[in-house]
């Protein structure tokens, strides 16, 4: 193991982090929910009435937070550039094994990662466990046993 | 009104700390998850940070029966460590390590306009169709509403 140094971004990844934690915050303090975003999306796919309002909101606030960061960030500020290497049939293979993974697992980073783990679930601090183990085995394999 | 204000609102809060952190770059997060390899350790700062103030907010919400808007709080009452638990958490795990997504970061980066977080998107969906047929059709046939 060597620390990447040039993509390591101490400063930027803590604030984030932290405006991660205000908005769970804020969420459950004010909306009383637990901010998961695969619960939230897939509640959406079998809704039930009164419980599908909130969850398009919530959505339709992400999707509008590409737009406001170039808006409020100005243009100097040069991150490095999205690395989005994965070919379609991992793109596909992935996103399978996310959605169907997220939600026998009743959660991902942010319902068990940071929710959970906030809220020191020993539940969450095992399914936490268990999908960082396999995320480090996987990229393992994948970049140096397979690679 | 005010509810669908503040969702939207904290949405947007989230959908930013996700960009700023760096995790709506696949390449991050990859990073971090390649411990033998060049290691980007961003991940666990970002965790560190969103958790720092989340405890806080979660040991205020154990002490109230409603949220400040006085409605309801709803705080998970289940306490199982089972397989789904464990077997799910570590499908999405291999899933993650693949493509370096997870919901969140898919999202945002699909409004970016990331066809491949599209694609990624497209295919969770149907991952999590997948399980609402079996849920409802293979685990629990007896009860027809979920």
């Amino acid at each position: 193991m060597t620390i990447d140094w040039i993509h390591f971004t101490p400063w930027a990844s803590l604030a984030g982090g932290v405006l991660l934690g205000v908005a769970s915050a804020l969420f459950i303090l004010f909306n009383g929910r637990v901010l998961g975003i695969s619960g939230i999306l897939g509640g959406l796919l079998s809704p039930k009435k009164g419980d599908v309002s909130w969850r398009v909101f919530f959505i339709l606030g992400m999707f509008v937070a590409p737009l406001a960061w170039n808006l409020l960030v100005p243009a100097s500020y040069a991150a490095t550039p999205v690395r989005f290497d994965a070919t379609l049939p991992v793109l596909i293979i992935a996103g399978l094994l996310v959605g169907v993974g997220t939600r026998y697992g009743a959660g991902c980073t942010s319902g068990h990662g940071v929710c959970g783990l906030s809220r020191l679930s020993p539940r969450s601090l095992v399914a936490t466990a268990s999908f960082m183990a396999v995320g480090f085995l996987t990229v393992y394999l994948i970049r140096h046993v397979f690679g | 009104m005010k509810n669908r204000l503040s969702e939207l609102l904290v949405g947007l809060l989230f959908g930013l700390g996700l960009i700023l952190s760096g995790m709506t770059d696949p390449g991050k997060v990859l990073g971090f998850l390649d411990l033998a390899g060049a290691w980007d350790p961003s991940l666990a700062f970002v965790m560190g940070g969103a958790i720092a103030v989340g405890f806080f907010a979660f040991a205020l919400a154990k002490k109230r029966s409603v949220n400040f808007f006085g409605g309801a709080l709803h705080l998970p009452k289940s306490n199982a460590i089972d397989k789904r638990l464990v077997i799910g958490s570590a499908l999405f795990g291999a899933g993650w390590g693949l493509a370096g997504l997870c919901p969140g970061p898919a999202l945002v980066s699909m409004a970016a306009g990331q066809n491949k977080a599209l694609i990624f998107v497209v295919a969770m969906v149907a991952g999590m169709l997948i399980f609402e047929f079996a849920n409802r059709f293979i685990h629990r046939p007896a009860s027809a509403a979920v």
